[in-house]
This record gives C-alpha cells, structure tokens and sequence, in this order.
C-alpha cells in the first residue's frame, strides 16, 4: 500500500518555482529526454503531487541523473518550469535526507 | 554499488563553504594562463574565467577516478573520504595534470584574451583574487550555500568596482547574467560572454579558414542564455564551411557531462550517442564550453574513426588574430 504524505507536497509546492501542478501529463518531455529514463520527469513530478513521497524517494538516482538541459522544457506545451522543478526536489532530498 | 550521492554531494559542498570551490586549485594555477599576456589589473570592464577552463584537467582526473570506483565496493567507505575531506583538501591526492595538459587548456583562454585584443575591447581581470561562480551546487539544489557564495563573487566584484564583465563559457555566463540577480536584490553587474562581445565589436577576420567544421552547442548557451547566432556568425566570417547536425541551436544535444561527477558511466554514454550525431556531419568538431569540450574529447579518443574535437576560441584564434 502506498502512503500518501500531503506534508511532503505542501512543502515542495510552497518553493515558489515549482509549477509542476501545470503538466497535463502529455509525454512530450518523456520522449524528448536524452536519458531516456521513462520516470524522466514527469512521473516524478506526479509522485510529488500525490504526496507520494516514499515512491519520490525510491527514484533518487533518476532525480540527480537530470542533465537539467532542457530539452524537455523547450518543448512543454504548458510552460513547465521542468529543471527548476528538478532542482527543487535535488533542494528537497538534500535537505531532509542528506542533510546538506 | 553505485556512486553515494549524498557523500559526493557533501565533499564539494564542503569545498565551497571551506574553500571557496567544489575543486579548489592552488591560486597559481589559476591565473597563470594570463603570463606574459599585459592584461591590467581590475578595471570596470573585466575578463571572468570562473576558473571553469583551469578546472578541467583536475576534473578529469577526478572523472577518471570516479569512473573506476562506480560499481566498485570502495563506494561503501565514501563518508570516511567526506570526513577526512574537511580536515585536507583530498583533491590534492588525486593526482596533478600534466603541465601540457594545464597548458592546453590555459591556452584556450590565451586565445580568447587576444581575441578580445584584437577587437580592442578594454578589459582587465582579477587574476588569483577570481572565484568560481557555483555552478556545480546550484545545479545539484544546495541553494542556501549557493547563495552564500553567490553573495561572496559579487561582493569581490562590487569591491573592485566592476560594471562589466566578460565571461569565458557557457556556465559562468548563466550564473552570473541570470541566476545570481534571482538570488541577489539590486545585482546590477552586466554580462556578455566573450561571443557576443566579439560579435557586438564586428571585426573582420585576417586569415581566411579553409576547414569544415561541425558545431556543437552547449545547452546552457543555446537554451538558457539564447546565445546561438554570435559563435555562426564569427566562425562565418573567417570562411569556414559549418555543418549543423541535425539536433543544433536551440534543440542541441547535452553532451552528458552535468552528470560526470554522480554516473560516469551514463555520462560517457550520452557523450557517445552525441558524438555519434556530430560525427555524421564531419570529423572536425567544435564546441564553445570546456565541460562539451571534454566530454565530446573523451568519447572521441575511444571513437573507431578519427575525430577531432577542439575549442572554437582556437579556430577563431587563428583567423582573427595576428600572431597565431
Ligand atoms: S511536456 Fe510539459 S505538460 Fe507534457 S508531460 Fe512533460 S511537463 Fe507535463
Ligand atoms: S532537463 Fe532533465 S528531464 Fe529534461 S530532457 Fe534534460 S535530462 Fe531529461
């Protein structure tokens, strides 16, 4: 059963770049990514908004594997900010599960 | 095991809090590309290297290193390495680059000082006093150390009355122009990265180029700071034939090294796979930052075809300026 942490996406969506509630979830940046990792970006940013935050946190090495080239970002139809959401949530672990 | 992120992420944190950057050079190192070249000290227009060209060949060798601890079981022991780090600088154990390869690299940002001469752009530098910008933690999240630092850079600039400054690559252009003024209230400095500058000056070139070359842009210049048309239009002008791959400009490529430092091995891959694309265009490779510089060098020594990769500031070297 996946638990749902509405604290963690309280205080994700409370960074004032974070704009990941716009993405209608189209695949656009999924299929353009370089990574090629199929969670890249958007799945990651669906987790937060769910308040999946043990699922987020499973999925570290995708979060840092970010290139934040903006391939992605270029090409949203809906105006995602995709890196600096990235970065939040790099801003997120490093917080609370690095300590840094 | 894969490599600790949170350990890495720690020790260069630490470097920058300690030591004023994620790699901390000795001073000498990063200044004496400027010898003998006549630049003045300070001013209120200044040539910015970031340190960034310097860094690489130390980077490289750290990059190598890492490379051969990924998957290795050492990964275990990574927060002894954090620890000790704090007390001694552990990046003067790595190894040091050969003085070739520091040339090399020098000799990159030789050219673009003469280049900026030969436009007749007044300009000085701080030398040793220069600090990196940052990057490296600001891309990985580490925001209130960031700022910290950012808030160091522009003090030393404020101090020695810089207005403007010329930046060297692609990275310290991005922090400097655009995200230390979200981070800073009332940043006021002006940036132009040394392209724009040459282009702004519209000088002709001296020696024609009979070359065809291929360009890679950098995603920082092409997607973030909207600089694609300025390294055209100088390459142009010394009548080199360009072939653009099919993913240029604005849809370029990442040359995977953002990620060199936490999956070697995925970044080497992406290196290749861009590579791979450049190479369908031609076998002369140009690139206009050290970090596409090194990785693209990197995947092309283990290409089965000769290729060659090198800095635009070295074709627009030798066309433009006088002794070269
Ligand atoms: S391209 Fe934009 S809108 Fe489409 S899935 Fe990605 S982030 Fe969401
Ligand atoms: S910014 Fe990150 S998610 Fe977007 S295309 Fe680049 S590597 Fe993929």
């Amino acid at each position: 059963m996946q638990r749902l942490d509405i604290k963690f996406s309280k205080e994700i969506g409370s960074y004032d770049k974070f704009n990941a509630a716009q993405c209608f979830n189209c695949g656009t940046c999924t299929a353009l990514c370089p990574m090629g990792i199929n969670i890249l970006p958007r799945i990651l940013f669906r987790y937060v908004l769910m308040g999946m935050k043990d699922k987020l946190m499973e999925n570290k090495d995708a979060i840092y594997s970010c290139l934040l080239c903006r391939m992605c970002e270029d090409n949203c139809p809906e105006g995602v900010r995709i890196a600096e959401n990235i970065r939040v949530l790099r801003r997120y672990i490093g917080r609370h599960v690095y300590g840094l | 095991m894969p490599l600790p992120i949170g350990d890495i992420l720690g020790i260069l944190t630490d470097n920058i809090r300690l030591r004023g950057s994620v790699l901390p050079l000795p001073k000498r190192l990063i200044s004496a590309w400027a010898d003998g070249l006549g630049i003045k000290e300070g001013g209120e227009t200044i040539i910015y290297t970031g340190h960034m060209y310097q860094l690489i060949p130390s980077i490289k060798i750290m990059a190598e290193k890492m490379a051969g601890l990924e998957n290795s079981i050492l990964t275990r022991y990574f927060w002894m390495g954090r620890i000790a780090n704090k007390a001694v600088n552990l990046i003067t154990f790595m190894g040091s680059p050969s003085p070739e390869e520091q040339a090399r690299y020098n000799n990159y940002l030789r050219n673009i000082a003469m280049l900026l001469k030969e436009a007749e752009v007044d300009f000085g530098c701080l030398f040793e006093r220069e600090l990196y910008t940052g990057a490296l933690i600001f891309d990985q999240g580490i925001d209130h150390v960031f700022e910290m630092h950012a808030r160091k850079v522009y003090r030393l600039l404020k101090e020695n009355k810089v207005r403007r400054v010329i930046t060297v690559d692609p990275h310290t252009t991005n922090m400097l122009r655009t995200i230390y003024p979200k981070f800073i209230k009332g940043y006021d400095l002006e940036v132009a990265s040394y392209l724009e500058v040459l282009c702004e000056q519209d000088t002709d070139a001296r020696n024609p180029l009979d070359a065809d070359l291929v360009i890679h842009d950098s995603c920082v210049y092409a997607r973030h700071e909207g600089v694609t048309k300025e390294p055209r239009l100088l390459l142009k002008k010394t009548g080199a034939r360009l072939h653009e791959p099919e993913l240029s400009e604005r849809l370029t490529h990442c040359c995977g090294g953002p990620i060199e430092s936490l999956f070697p091995g995925k970044a080497h891959e992406i290196a290749r796979k861009r590579l791979g694309q450049l190479a369908e265009c031609g076998n002369k490779i140009t690139t206009m930052c050290p970090i596409c510089l090194v990785n693209l060098q990197g995947a092309a020594a283990k290409a089965d075809v000769d290729l060659k990769v090198t800095d635009i500031s070295e074709y627009l070297a030798k066309a433009y300026c006088a002794h070269v």
